[in-house]
């Protein structure tokens, strides 16, 4: 179904080591791992584990306690702000609450950052934000503010957002919560659409069993308990790997049975 | 529904019998049974701990909480447990200890003591002052790069933001200047007649307003019409994230949102002082014609030659500043809330309260500086 990124592509994101948390309550620890470039990577595990944390640490928006988060050979933690303003200009993000600008309409908060970093006309970049709004399947609602749709059309706007720069990197905090079974399918066939023309890496907060099966190069799994990564990998060979596969796989599949989610009670069923 | 707990606890060589039956709901009363059962299963001499159902009808989370606490006992002093329940009690009590919670997660809830409280104060004082002059440095930066055409700022909001400060806060700048130069007058009059220069009430209104109190008038309501309203939304839109979205495509917050509004009402509080000024004027005038009976012409005339261009310099000067003491305190707070609605409304309460003192002490400072200066 999908090929993975080469062999051959760089590493983009490496994380070592870091160490994440509030005030002096660390909520997650010796986090490492390596995203190359073109890959979808998933990150999973209990709500309340961190993930959205994590992401805000990776996007530059919280500074981490201990560790580095390297952009290329750039730690983002330590360069200057021409270098991270670089950086920023690269990624885009949709925020777990969509945080959409409410004082903008759609089509203005999609507009807004083409109007930051592009010269465009104000024709070509009403017609660029039509298109990104029609991707994510909200033709037609260009004029609406965001306090006038609901949930999931907020979602589905920020993610026309994130996208308005085609941005290297995409850091998607659960893009599919709140969505219908159909327009989740489509948001999978989109990301990968967007890797395959675009070369864009993905970074995405979700507990979709289908879409990690469907289209995830990577996968990893945040635990509660130990406050660390359980497993990461191919989600295709975690499955096979009986070794650090179990406690993540459980995790996702008790999901799947539609049992709920947080409790990620690995020792239980592992042992 | 009356309820009919029955409990019936005894021990017998180290094990402890506890036996529910009847209708459980939750009532202030428990069984004194409860008490002693919770008290057992923690004593030495306890090793096991059997808990049956006979005659249980309906129950409801009494029964639960009860027979929760006996397991954590149980499992922590790791005794013998045997649970004898149908099978729906039993999975309660299983989803109870499923999740196991969180390390670090719990915090220690300790109210500090006075003399702790006080130093937790002192010591705050510090990182305080330092972020806010860290915030002010960012003002300052952006406040040139404006100056030199490179901040990003959409002129939307500034058009809004002008919007806001001007044509809405008309009526009430004007009641409330036109009422408070009748107040001067009135309070003014009754000294002056004594002597009978009632003709003073107009230099009294005219300097009075025109040097500080227009000023001080406006910058009053402005701080809770304006400043308010700077620090309610851009708290919203930090507990929304939409200041984090904003900052991750790295658009400076204080360009893009704070900009504006500063230059807002930096322009428009001087300019709402002049219009203050001729309210308070007109209703001093008000006061002397029709009050004290002095001839409209005469009013005038003596307003004219007592208040000097330099009064309302000064005036506009004290405006200014308040302009950018109001729009500082509300930008301040709003970009500093916390994620909650409760940190909206403080952050709101805490922008009128900083900029109403900051307004007071400006006028203080610059004050005490004309009268050093002579002016
Ligand atoms: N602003 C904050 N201050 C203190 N603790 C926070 C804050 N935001 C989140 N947390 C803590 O961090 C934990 C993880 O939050 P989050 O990263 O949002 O989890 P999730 O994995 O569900 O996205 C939460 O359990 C919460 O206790
Ligand atoms: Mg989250």
């Amino acid at each position: 179904m999908t090929q993975s990124p080469k062999l051959s592509n760089p590493t983009l994101i490496s994380v070592r080591d870091l160490t994440v948390g509030y005030g002096s309550f660390i909520l997650m620890k010796s986090i490492s791992f390596e995203v190359k470039a073109g890959e979808i990577c998933f990150i999973t595990g209990g709500s309340g584990c961190g993930k959205s944390t994590l992401l805000k640490v990776l996007m530059g928006l919280k500074s981490p306690k201990m560790g580095q988060v390297l952009y290329g050979d750039e730690d983002f933690w330590k360069a200057d702000a021409n270098a991270r303003q670089a950086i920023k200009r690269n990624t885009g993000v949709l925020f777990q609450s969509g945080a959409l600008w409410s004082s903008m309409t759609l089509a203005e908060n999609v507009a807004l950052p083409l109007q930051q970093y592009t010269d465009l006309s104000q024709e070509q970049i009403a017609e660029l934000a039509s298109l990104k709004l029609a991707l994510t399947g909200l033709a037609g609602f260009e004029d609406y503010y965001p306090s006038e749709i609901s949930g999931g059309m907020r979602k589905r706007a920020g993610l026309a957002r994130a996208l308005a720069l085609d941005p290297a990197i995409l850091f998607l905090d659960e893009p599919s919560a709140g969505l219908d079974p159909v327009s989740s399918r489509h948001l999978d066939d989109l990301i990968l659409e967007l890797r395959d023309t675009l070369k864009a890496t993905f970074m995405i907060v979700s507990h979709e069993l289908d879409s990690i099966f469907a289209i995830a190069d990577k996968i990893i799994y945040l635990d509660n308990q130990t406050r660390t990564i359980q497993a990461q990998g191919d989600p295709r060979r975690l499955k096979e790997d009986p070794e650090t596969a179990l406690c993540a796989l459980d995790f996702l599949t008790r999901g799947a049975a539609g049992k709920a989610l947080e409790k990620s009670n690995c020792e239980k069923t592992g042992s | 529904m009356i309820s009919d707990m029955r409990i019936h606890v005894d021990s017998e060589r180290g094990c402890l019998n506890i036996t529910v039956g009847g209708t459980w709901r939750l009532s202030p009363e428990r069984p004194e049974e409860i008490q002693r059962a919770l008290q057992l299963v923690n004593e030495p001499q306890i090793t096991g701990v059997l808990i049956k159902e006979d005659g249980l009808s309906t129950w409801d989370s009494s029964l639960l909480v009860f027979l929760v606490q006996i397991v954590r006992s149980a499992r922590e002093r790791k005794i013998a447990l045997d649970l004898q329940l149908s099978e729906g009690l039993n999975r309660l009590i299983a989803l109870a200890f499923e999740v196991k919670s969180q390390q670090g997660s719990q915090r220690e809830r300790h109210l500090p003591g006075f003399l702790e409280g006080i130093g937790e104060k002192v010591l705050s004082v510090f990182p305080r002052l330092t972020d806010f002059l860290e915030f002010l440095g960012d003002v300052v930066s952006a406040l040139s790069r404006f100056v030199l055409g490179r901040a990003t700022m959409r002129k939307q909001d500034f058009l809004s933001a002008l919007h806001e400060c001007s044509i809405q806060a008309l009526p009430i700048v004007a009641v409330t200047n036109l009422l408070f130069g009748l107040i001067l007058a009135f309070v003014g009059a009754v000294q002056l007649t004594q002597f009978g220069v009632q003709i003073y009430v107009a230099g009294l209104v005219g300097i009075g307003m025109l040097r500080v109190m227009g000023a001080v008038m406006v910058g009053i309501v402005m701080s809770g019409r304006v400043g308010a309203s700077y620090a309610a939304l851009l708290g919203t839109m930090q507990v929304n994230e939409e200041i984090d979205a904003l900052t991750t495509l790295g658009i400076s917050p204080v360009e893009f949102l704070i900009l504006p509004r500063i230059l807002a009402l930096v322009l428009m509080v001087p300019l709402l002082t002049i219009y203050a000024d001729l309210m308070g004027i007109f209703g001093g005038y008000l006061v002397g014609t029709i009050m004290l009976d002095i001839p409209p012409v005469q009013y005038l005339n003596a307003t004219m030659s007592m208040v000097k261009f330099s009064h309302g310099l000064i005036g506009l000067v004290y405006a200014t500043m308040f302009g950018f003491v109001i729009a500082l305190a509300g930008c301040y707070q709003g970009l500093r809330c916390g994620r909650s609605a409760q940190a909206v409304g403080q952050a709101t309460t805490t922008a009128v309260v900083h900029s109403i003192v900051g307004i007071i002490v400006m006028t203080a400072i610059i004050t005490i500086i004309c009268n050093v200066l002579g002016i």
